[in-house]
């Protein structure tokens, strides 16, 4: 079955290049940026640039750490490297405001020594969370590179007395930093929530930060339409260093092996190394239940009505992306391939620009928030849910293909006998991949939403810009909750009973 | 009655070229060193590969252009005979119909089959639960079941020790080709071909030769075969 999958290259194509053909038709194809504007530019590369530059750096001493030594709890730091990825922005937000913000633990251990306070709030906070984010990711990255240094060449640098570090790690080094840059450039070059939540000003405001300003504030579509175009190309230049560098596989497995050393010495900055970076991806942890806890006592009207909203956008989106990343799949070709790639490129912010630009004339853009909501998260988790699911339909063919041909399985009979009894696991992760993003997202609803249509990370923002943080944090441990419970029941799901 | 004509078969550097045809109820073995294309025969003759040239047909009918299910054809392949996911039953279901529908009909001609291949009683088993005789004795059910005229094996018995081996061929045998299918088998084992082959297809530098006469072949072989069988 072919047409599934070329109505859901459709319909990315049209989310995408569409919306921002809309933006740049309502800009007038004229890009005429102003200082403030160049500023936002700057500010989006720069800041990205570093976040990504102190992630790979900062990974290697840990991946290094990991890697070689055996010690207990090394699986559960392992799994807790894959956390960020499903853990809800805004969330992990209030967290490091509990460990970097004003009253937060820094401040208070700084205060012993008769420190003054430091602030969260800025480029730096705008970075330190990027690094939070991606510093993970990084590590897993890199740790996965030294996993696949075939042990012999270990024994073999070792029977020779060689020097591993030049002979073996730097040349991995090598290969493996440049993708692992590329992509956490690119994901920090699209985060809006934490620009919108730590940064703005003039000196920490992104090209995205700017267009939701421009829409939500100023109503100048012409201005956002602009700025859309230029995170478009932002985005797309990135993606396509991204290709060159190799894109990583990022949602790798199989990282609880230990390389087996055989050089002495190390222990201590080993040591150190996992030590810094548990507490610094455990402390902000820790905040968000500490400080959730107290909240969950006064909780503010409306959550759970935003709870449903969030859950009902969150199981929509799953559900799309889920048929999109089928369709796709099963299509497969180039045109498959450029819809799973597409949306990397595309900013949830610029296609919600450019829904708003479309459907503004037409309708009120509040009235199908929700709707537009859905479908913006859908085609953003696309890329995720593909590349968990086309390889395992893939092995499906390649398995059984043959046996299904013979069969005459074609259609709908080879969807349920074949592909989705051997996809089980892959479709259950990426169900609840989407739906942990989904439930998280920050982005299109900022723009659209009306006074009664926040969901939850909605809410949140609201509650911080209120100066309710204790609300916030109530709510983020509840977001926080409904989003690994989610999780969890689809993963699950798919693993239930799942035959061979 | 399987006939090749001209048929012309190429992929990259490879290429093997068949012009000949069988008789009906034959058991024709198919013989020859590793990489000279049997496999790829039966998989052009099964219709996973369309050959550059030439036609295959069966009873007069152009099968060229025919989806492999279309084909009065049931194949056995080296492994992956059976759908894991799903029961023996199931599998066998699917023999019948593309859409794995169940009926009381359906369950007692399934039941049948597994009776007469000696799984009795096994169809609500997934194959893991199954020994590996056990799976090719479900496959070979299927194949009954699917009931076409013209029956591939390309060595889905490999897998098995010499004697299970022996013991699925004969199964093979007695219910395929005891009812006047045509069986066309690829083999390595020398001994495979004399315990059940009528015929024997040599395929080798780029051609497969017509079905010879086995046992007479087998007795005195030209300098190919000779070369391959280490003689």
């Amino acid at each position: 079955m072919r047409w599934p999958g070329g109505i859901a290259a459709g319909l990315v194509i049209a989310l995408t290049l569409g919306t921002l053909g809309a933006v740049a038709w309502r800009a007038g194809f004229a890009l005429r940026l102003g200082p403030a504007d160049w500023a936002a530019i700057r500010f989006t590369v720069w800041q990205a640039a570093l976040s990504a530059a102190l992630s790979v750096t900062l990974a290697v001493p840990v991946a290094r750490a990991l890697a070689r030594r055996r010690f207990f709890g090394r699986a559960a730091l392992v799994t807790l490297l894959g956390a960020p990825f499903i853990l809800p922005v805004i969330v992990a937000v209030i967290g490091l405001i509990g460990v970097f913000g004003r009253g937060g633990l820094l401040n208070e251990a700084l205060a012993l020594f008769g420190l003054g306070p430091v602030s969260v709030y800025g480029w730096h906070g705008v970075v330190l969370a990027h690094v939070f984010f991606n510093l993970p990711l990084a590590v897993r990255l890199i740790l996965q590179g030294w996993l696949a240094i075939p042990a012999e060449r270990f024994r073999l640098a070792a029977s020779l007395g060689a020097p591993v570090g030049r002979l073996l790690e730097w040349p991995m080094l090598r290969a493996v930093a440049p993708g692992a840059f590329a992509v956490i450039f690119l994901i920090c070059l699209t985060s809006f929530a934490v620009a919108l939540t730590l940064g703005g000003g003039p000196r920490a405001t992104t090209v995205e930060l700017a267009i939701y300003q421009a829409v939500r504030f100023d109503f100048d579509l012409g201005r956002a339409a602009m700025l859309a175009v230029v995170q478009f190309g932002l985005c797309g230049a990135a993606a396509m260093a991204l290709r060159a560098a190799g894109a990583p596989e990022t949602l790798g497995a199989g990282l609880d092996r230990v390389v087996e050393r055989h050089e002495p010495g190390g222990r201590l900055i080993d040591t150190l190394a996992v030590a810094l970076a548990a507490l610094f991806l455990m402390a902000p942890l820790a905040m968000i239940v500490g400080r959730g806890l107290p909240g969950l006592l006064e909780l503010p009207a409306g959550l759970w009505a935003a709870a449903a909203r969030s859950i009902a956008v969150a199981l929509g989106a799953t559900a799309l992306t889920l048929v999109m990343a089928l369709a796709l799949a099963l299509r497969g070709g180039a045109l498959a391939r450029l819809s799973m790639l597409l949306p990397l490129a595309a900013s949830g912010l610029v296609m919600g620009t450019g829904l708003f630009v479309v459907l503004h004339p037409v309708i009120a853009p509040r009235d199908v928030a929700l709707v537009v909501t859905m479908l913006v998260n859908a085609v953003m988790a696309l890329p995720f849910a593909a590349r968990v699911l086309a390889p395992a339909v893939a092995q499906a063919e390649a398995g059984h293909g043959r046996l299904a041909d013979s069969l005459g399985l074609h259609g709908l009979s080879r969807l349920r006998w074949l592909i989705l009894p051997r996809i089980r696991r892959p479709l259950g992760f990426a169900a609840g991949l989407t739906a942990a993003l989904s439930m998280g997202d920050l982005g299109v609803i900022a723009l659209f939403a009306g006074d009664g249509q926040a969901t939850l990370p909605l809410l949140m923002v609201r509650l911080m810009s209120a100066y309710r943080m204790e609300q916030a944090a109530g709510v983020a441990l509840v977001l926080l909750a409904i989003s690994l419970a989610l999780f969890w029941a689809f993963d699950r799901g798919g693993r239930v009973d799942a035959a061979a | 009655m399987l006939r090749l004509e001209r048929l012309e078969i190429r992929q990259g550097d490879f290429a093997l070229s068949a012009d000949w045809a069988l008789g009906d109820g034959s058991i024709c073995a198919v013989m020859g060193p590793s990489g000279g294309g049997k496999s790829t025969l039966l998989a052009v003759i099964a219709g996973f590969l369309a050959p550059q040239a030439g036609r295959v047909s069966w009873g007069g009918r152009d099968l060229t252009g025919l989806a492999p299910a279309q084909r009065p054809i049931s194949i056995l392949f080296q492994d992956n005979n059976l759908f894991p996911h799903l029961t023996i039953e199931r599998n066998l279901a699917l023999g019948l119909d593309p859409r794995g529908q169940l009926d009381a009909a359906r369950r007692t001609e399934i039941a049948r089959v597994l009776e007469r291949v000696g799984l009795a009683g096994l169809g609500e088993r997934r194959p893991a639960a199954l020994s590996g005789g056990q799976q090719s004795r479900a496959a070979l059910a299927r194949v009954l079941l699917m009931d076409r005229p013209l029956v591939l094996l390309d060595e889905p018995f490999a897998a098995l020790g010499p004697g299970l081996r022996m013991e699925m061929l004969d199964l093979a045998r007695e219910v395929l080709a005891g009812e006047g299918r045509t069986l066309l088998m690829v083999s390595h084992a020398p001994g495979d071909a004399a315990r059940i082959a009528s015929d024997i297809v040599l395929v080798d530098a780029g051609r497969a030769a017509p079905p010879a006469a086995a046992a007479p072949l087998l007795a005195d072989p030209p300098p190919a075969l000779r070369a391959y069988l280490g003689r």
